[in-house]
């Protein structure tokens, strides 16, 4: 069994990888918060298997708490959201999403060749995997970039931290629990920020559309 | 070549032509039982090409040759592509022949006579049916051969009996760029045998439709044919995807026992197959063909992503 907890790790990891991509070429809003839901599944069980093979309670305690948070109480705090907002179907890219996705494969490339010489020094279990969480991470940052509204943008954001939180993982086997309860407390709050800052969008401009703010002069 | 060769060879073979209208019918039948309908026969597959064998056929008045012989040519190019997937054994004499790429180029190969005899008779309808046809499958064909590259590449082969004893006799180990492959490759064999998020195989009356389109102007023993090729062209695509991803239970040469046991095995994976093939197209609605091809363009992007990954984590 043993054995195989890198290969499985690795797997997880591309499973990161293509839900990533999932939800680049995703315009539902309901589907990219499931798909979110499903990304961070997978990390938590990546999580879990690196503390099985490495003996280190730390990361059980790390995976439950992604577990609590980012597949248990914000999907449901921003499906509630997304209900009060009635935004169920509204995503819109700035660049269309075929080209966004050949965008998403160069991305994929540069962070795999950056991550390759780091990956070979490293001697954690799961070094190889470090490219992965890189390539998630940039590929969160440009669904960041290409999407205007405001809840998609979140879901990106939080998909990057989820990409962070691999990459933490795999090269350094984990990070110091006070530093894991900082960043939850972190995501946590921003998210519940970041919620009644859409709904002060909305009031404001009737729309989720962050262009709105790019003006500053009052009319 | 040994005479086990042979005739592990012409059972393939065999298995494959007598066993394709049943996976259709199987599929059929899954699918009308999701949709709470009364599912068809099994054997309704092969009562329609009894029927269709048995009846006179009628040509258009301006049809040339070629669209007299595709049908012969298309079904020899989907015989040919069952003889070289092993579905049963590894054991094939004809295996050298024709490796991966060349399977590739046998698909294409039909698809582009399918394509001329439908423009040949000139109806609006042929020719409509043919250019959609091309659309999915210049998208499809790279995005299908990347898929196998990323086997070769875990294999050092691009011969599929080759791959599928490395795969199935190494002991076991999980290649995640296998898990991106697997994913590109049901996208690509949903759009190839005109499943439903890209086609509609029940339906005449569709403006939408590819497949049904290329054939409308066929009748009698040449519609049996087509039909007949069509299952055998799912038939050839559920085996490579089981050589590729689920290679277990084929048999070795000079293993005649194991032989015998690679005939439930193949029903049993074919079965499960079959069914999910039915809950994916149960669970999609058709797309727009405009939307087809970044459908295409995604599993080509997977597929080439399984050979990063490839790549990065390092072969086997």
């Amino acid at each position: 069994m043993l054995r195989h907890v890198p290969q499985l790790i690795n797997l997880f990891a591309t499973l990161i990888l293509l839900l990533s991509f999932a939800m680049i070429s995703q315009r539902r809003i309901g589907s990219l918060i499931n798909l979110f839901m499903m990304q961070g599944a997978a990390l938590v069980a990546a999580s879990w298997l690196l503390a099985y093979a490495t003996q280190q309670p730390d990361l059980y305690w790390s995976g439950a708490l992604t577990l609590l948070l980012k597949v248990v109480f914000i999907p449901w705090m921003l499906q509630r959201l997304i209900r009060k907002l009635n935004v169920r179907w509204d995503v819109e890219t700035l660049i269309n999403i075929p080209t966004t996705m050949l965008v998403g494969i160069a991305l994929v490339i540069f962070a795999f060749g950056l991550a390759l010489p780091v990956s070979r020094l490293s001697h954690s279990m799961a070094g190889g995997s470090l490219g992965i969480a890189l390539a998630c991470v940039l590929l969160a940052f440009m669904m960041m970039i290409t999407r205007s509204k405001a809840v998609p943008q979140v879901i990106g954001f939080l998909s990057m931290e989820n990409g962070l939180i691999f990459a933490a993982t795999t090269a350094t086997n984990g990070m110091p629990m006070i530093v894991e309860f900082g960043i939850a407390l972190d995501v946590l709050v921003g998210v519940l920020i970041l919620g009644v800052f859409m709904f002060q969008i909305r009031e404001k401009f009737d729309s989720l559309d962050i262009h709105h703010l790019e003006s500053l002069r009052e009319d | 070549m040994s005479w086990l060769g042979a005739f592990s060879q012409s059972l393939a073979l065999l298995t494959a032509v007598l066993l394709a209208p049943l996976l259709t019918g199987w599929v059929n039948a899954c699918r009308a039982r999701l949709q709470n309908k009364k599912p068809p026969s099994l054997l309704q597959p092969y009562r329609l090409l009894h029927k269709l064998f048995h009846k006179d056929s009628v040509m258009a008045e301006h049809a040339s040759s070629l669209y007299r012989s595709a049908p012969y040519v298309i079904f020899a190019c989907m015989l040919m592509a069952c003889a070289i997937v092993p579905t049963l054994s590894t054991d094939l004499p004809l295996s050298p022949a024709a490796d991966g790429i060349a399977l590739v180029g046998l698909f294409a190969l039909a698809r582009v006579f399918m394509s001329l005899a439908a423009m040949d008779v000139g109806t609006a309808f042929g020719s409509l049916g043919a250019r959609r046809e091309m659309l999915v499958g210049f998208l499809a064909e790279p995005a299908l051969l990347m898929v196998l590259f990323c086997a070769s590449m875990i294999t050092r082969s691009t011969s599929l009996t080759e791959i599928v004893e490395t795969l199935a006799h190494r002991d076991l180990a999980i290649y995640p760029s296998l898990l991106l492959a697997g994913v590109a490759f049901t996208m690509v064999s949903l759009a190839e045998n005109a499943r439903v998020p890209v086609d509609n195989p029940d339906t005449h009356l569709e403006l939408t439709m590819i497949h049904e389109a290329l054939i409308l102007e066929y009748s009698a023993r040449h519609l049996a044919l087509l039909e007949w090729a069509a299952s055998l062209k799912l038939f050839v695509y559920s085996g490579i995807g089981l050589a590729l991803f689920f290679p277990w239970g084929v048999a070795e040469a000079n293993a005649p026992l194991a032989l015998l046991l690679a005939l439930p095995v193949l029903v049993f994976k074919l079965a499960i197959g079959g069914a999910l093939m039915a809950l994916i197209e149960t669970l999609n609605a058709k797309m727009r063909v405009f939307r087809v091809p970044e459908f295409l363009g995604t599993a080509f992007l997977m597929a080439v992503i399984g050979l990063l990954v490839n790549v990065l984590l390092g072969v086997g």
